[in-house]
């Protein structure tokens, strides 16, 4: 957005919107490590501090919706304005979601137990390092106009989705073998499924941003890698 | 001063042409108004033309039913059709041609008389009522069409004048349909009125596009996205920008245009 | 006062107490400039309807007793033998006869003691010497009354009537008098009588001039003023209008345009007396039309009032607003039909004020029509547009040249019928404009 509108007023509303946005999407990043360091170091006071930081996500979330609803009605924006003003309305709510997702995270700090097979452990920290560098580089893509960012971000997902796939299938085996960890598995299953839905939203901003900068839609029929929904018998898990 | 910019986009019309002009420059004495304007009317459709203050969208407007023959200074070189009529070809009358191309103004212009005289004054003009019966039912139709005859059924005989400035307006384009003309046009038609006008006019427009091909100026670009199908964006005297009216308000290709309906220009 | 960028800044005037100071002077030399404006507006207003009230009340005082005559009421025995010795009843006859015999008749019977031939010449000359006329017209319009005795009244000389309105000063020495002390005693008696009175003078009104004062009359003048004014109005307002529409919508914009509508703006200030030795050179010697005559003073006064028509007839064009116009031009009306159906009614009003105008103009117009010979001594009424005629200002002219006393009041009171025809005049343009403008 190189020249500046002829009223200045608007200029520095839409300036404030991008920077609420960019924050909240700083906080949730920020809650989304520290719900999965929790887990993994089962560190109750961490995740007690990820789920009342949460409240903060869901305030920048009304407080945008409040601007942009201001924006619509006093304005009339036209063309990329109106586009930006709808596509930040759209990763507020999913950044609101990836709050949501951090604090249910971090909630299984305490359920999760210590009967939990270390193996699959592992996976956890790296399904949230993908997850957090593709939250990062959405609002990186969104700050800076970077549309070939949002698209890497969105090629990013498939490999996220056959990381959790993965995931998914070592779970229900051991799930198989020891029922007794399937408390413990259960709690990661949604822990992993918590992050791959994060990498859904993720790939959700992406798109807005695409939208944002170039006024067309990334081609609806993203890569789709998550096949476990199809997934009905054990037996074929290979 | 920086030289002009010709690049036109156009996104070509996907229906049929009711209007269609080549290669249109127009000079007012030394001053060139309009640059090389290629631009289609589609039929049954609306048209709107924006862009900002002096930049040609009434000049080419006018062009369209040759009002700007009444300028004297006004000298015009290009090709405009209309169903593949040359309207500036020598057989062609422009009072016939004026009777196909009706047109509104920026102002409510009514003339000062009674409502009926206003509405009655082109069938009359043109013969085209073959009674008095006829006639009558003739203004009762248009006033109808034009979302007056509730307000207006009982003054009929009042000035056209009295009226207010909304239902002036409606007035006038009751009188410019009661010729069944093919083409409208319409410069500002709503600059003078309230929301409420305005949104009875807005309404009105769209259910004339049945019968009716609308080419429509407009400074509001709310009005140019709630009414037409397509728009052309003018600057400069230059045809910047004409597609889908959709694609010029949420993506559009021209930076000069972004800059416009963004509310960018210097 | 400028801060760092160098852009001046305004700093509110209640800021400081010097600015408020600098404030309040302005406001003072602001409102005591619109005093004294104000004051002037109605000192000028004052002085030119003092000098309107002047003008029009010594105008009316001098001219009002011009409207009252002086009758004596005699008692005449029509004796047939003097009127008709032959009993022929024939209307020729009649008229003919010498009805001063019988004035004289019926005045030495009220008056038996005079005998004297100059005193009886005396006694008779209070009559008007119109008297006879008179009494012949009503015996012959009434030829059943020959032989009766009848109660007339008759016109008195005009220096009787100016004895009864006071301008006659009895005691000035006999000899620097108009009416000798003989004369007097006469005038006295027939007051004490009752027989002599004062009357509406319909001789003004109804007759035409005269160069015996209680004779003289306006009507020929009001007729040829209105017969002048017919043939300027029947040819000045259509060519104006016509001149004018064309000129401002149809006459393309160009030199020759430019040149004839500065001429024309000229034309409406050439002197008046030019335009009478184009009337004298062009209409009377060339084309050899009659001298005198209504139809030739309006042509002259038809050419003078033209540019005032073409000028207020164009102004009148230009305020009809363009977009109606527009209006009609985009119903697909010819540029002919929008004239015809718009601009002309619509500055109909307009051109009406500028023709009465120029009307009024002419009507008041002296200088061209004493070219063209219109200022000749006529005693008949005019009959058309070329029986020769003259005209209230020509009228008023005439009779204030005459060295008759009893002139000057006719004078003021040609002036007021002068100015009653103007008032009615513009009553008229009212009425029509405001016609017009109603008209839908
Ligand atoms: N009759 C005329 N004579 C000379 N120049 C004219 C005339 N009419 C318009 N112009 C010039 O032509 C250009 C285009 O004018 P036009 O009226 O078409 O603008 P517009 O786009 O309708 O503007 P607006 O939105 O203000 O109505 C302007 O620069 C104007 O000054
Ligand atoms: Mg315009």
């Amino acid at each position: 957005m190189a020249a500046t509108h002829t009223v200045s007023a608007f200029d520095a509303e839409l300036n404030a919107l991008k920077t609420k946005v960019l924050r909240m999407g700083g906080i949730a990043e920020a809650n989304v490590a520290a719900a999965v360091q929790a887990v993994m170091r089962r560190d109750k006071a961490l995740a007690e501090r990820t789920i009342t930081s949460d409240q903060r996500i869901d305030v920048f979330d009304s407080e945008i919706s409040e601007l942009v609803t201001r924006l619509l009605a006093l304005r009339q924006p036209m063309a990329i304005d109106l586009r930006f003003i709808v596509g930040t309305l759209k990763i507020a709510t999913d950044l609101e979601r990836i709050g949501d997702y951090a604090k249910n995270i971090a909630k299984r700090t305490t359920a999760i137990g210590t009967a939990v097979p270390t193996q699959p452990m592992h996976a956890i920290p790296r399904m949230g390092e993908m997850v957090l560098s593709m939250v990062k580089d959405v609002l990186d893509a969104l700050s800076n106009e970077d549309v070939e960012k949002a698209v890497a971000v969105r090629d990013r997902d498939a490999i996220l989705d056959e990381l959790y796939n993965s995931v998914f299938r070592e779970l229900l085996t051991y799930m198989m073998e020891d029922p007794r960890t399937i408390t413990g598995c259960t709690h990661l299953l949604f822990i992993a499924k918590n992050l791959e839905r994060i990498g859904d939203h993720a790939t959700n901003m992406a798109e807005a941003v695409y939208y944002i900068v170039t006024g067309n839609r990334m081609y609806n029929d993203r890569p789709k890698a998550d096949v476990t929904a199809e997934i009905t018998d054990p037996s074929q898990i290979a | 001063m920086t030289t002009l910019d010709f690049t036109t986009h156009t996104v070509p019309l996907d229906g049929k042409a009711k209007i269609s002009a080549k290669n249109v420059n127009l000079w007012y004495g030394e001053k060139q108004a309009l640059h090389n304007i290629n631009l289609e009317v589609g039929e049954n459709q609306v048209t709107a033309l924006i862009g900002p203050s002096g930049c040609g969208k009434s000049t080419f407007l006018r062009c369209l039913n040759r009002m700007n023959d009444t300028i004297t200074s006004c000298r015009i070189q290009g090709d405009i059709r209309i169903d593949g009529d040359d309207i500036y070809a020598q057989a062609l009358d422009v009072v016939h041609l004026r009777a196909r191309v009706g047109m509104v103004f920026q102002k409510p212009n009514p003339f000062p008389k009674s409502i009926f005289e206003n509405v009655a004054y082109g069938p009359r003009l043109h013969g085209l009522a073959e009674s008095k019966d006829h006639m009558e039912h003739i203004v009762k139709s248009s006033l109808e069409r034009a979302g007056l005859w509730k307000e207006v059924s009982d003054r009929l005989q009042s000035p056209g004048t009295g009226l207010s400035g909304g239902q002036q307006q409606r007035l006038c384009i009751a009188r410019a349909i009661a010729v069944s003309p093919e083409v409208i046009l319409m410069d500002e038609p709503c600059s003078a009125l309230d929301p409420i006008a305005t949104a009875k006019i807005e309404e009105l427009i769209d259910e004339l596009r049945e019968n009716f091909t609308i080419a429509i100026v407009t400074h509001s670009m709310q009005q140019a996205a709630r009414v037409s199908q397509r728009t052309a964006f003018f600057h400069l005297g230059v045809l910047v920008e004409n597609g889908p009216t959709e694609g010029i308000f949420t993506n559009p290709v021209d930076k000069r245009t972004q800059d416009y309906v963004t509310g960018r220009f210097g | 006062m400028t801060d760092v960028a160098g852009k001046f800044t305004v700093e509110p005037f209640s800021a400081s107490a010097e600015k408020r100071e600098r404030f309040n002077r302005l406001l003072k030399k602001r409102y005591a400039a619109e005093a004294r404006f104000k004051m002037w507006g109605i000192v000028a207003v004052s002085v030119a309807v003092v000098f309107l009230v002047l003008l029009l009340g010594s105008i009316l005082l001098q001219g009002a007793s011009a409207f009252s005559t002086t009758k004596v009421e005699l008692e005449l025995y029509l004796d047939p033998a003097v009127i008709d010795p032959q009993g022929t009843k024939d209307p020729q006859t009649i008229a003919s006869a010498d009805y001063n015999q019988i004035l004289r008749a019926s005045m030495s019977k009220l008056f038996p003691e005079v005998q004297g031939r100059r005193e009886r010449r005396d006694m008779m000359s209070l009559l008007s010497s119109g008297a006879a006329y008179e009494v012949a017209g009503h015996v012959r319009d009434n030829p059943d009354l020959i032989g009766q005795t009848i109660r007339f009244e008759v016109l008195t000389d005009d220096l009787v009537d100016m004895l009864r309105k006071g301008y006659i000063e009895r005691n000035v020495p006999e000899a620097d008098r108009k009416l000798n002390d003989f004369q007097l005693g006469i005038y006295d008696k027939l007051v004490a009588t009752g027989a002599l009175g004062g009357a509406f003078n319909t001789e003004l009104i109804t007759t035409g001039d005269s160069r015996e004062p209680e004779n003289a009359g306006l009507w020929g003048a009001v007729v040829g003023s209105f017969l002048t004014l017919v043939v300027t109005l029947g040819i000045a307002f259509p060519l104006g209008v016509m001149a004018a529409v064309y000129l401002e919508e149809f006459a393309p914009k160009n030199r020759i345009t430019d040149m004839i509508e500065v001429n024309i703006n000229n034309l409406a200030a050439v002197p008046s007396i030019v335009f009478g030795l184009l009337g004298l050179a062009v209409f009377l010697n060339f084309f050899g039309m009659p001298r005198s005559a209504p139809v030739v003073g309006g042509l002259v006064l038809a050419l003078q009032a033209l540019p005032i028509i073409i000028i207020a007839s164009r102004a009148a064009i230009k305020a009809v607003p363009p977009s109606i116009r527009e209006a009609a031009l985009g119903m697909g009306a010819s540029p002919l039909q929008t004239v015809m159906h718009h601009t002309l009614p619509l500055s109909m009003p307009g051109m009406l004020t500028g023709a009465i105008l120029g009307m009024a103009h002419a009507l008041g117009e002296t200088a061209p029509l004493l070219m063209i010979g219109m200022v000749a001594f006529i005693v008949d009424i005019p009959s058309g547009f070329s029986s020769p005629a003259t005209v209230l200002p020509v009228q008023i002219y005439l009779w204030a040249d005459s060295p008759e006393r009893a002139f000057v009041e006719k004078t003021s009171a040609a002036i007021i019928v002068l100015l009653l025809f103007l008032i009615s005049m513009n009553a008229i343009a009212i009425y029509l404009r405001k016609k017009f403008e109603r008209k839908w």
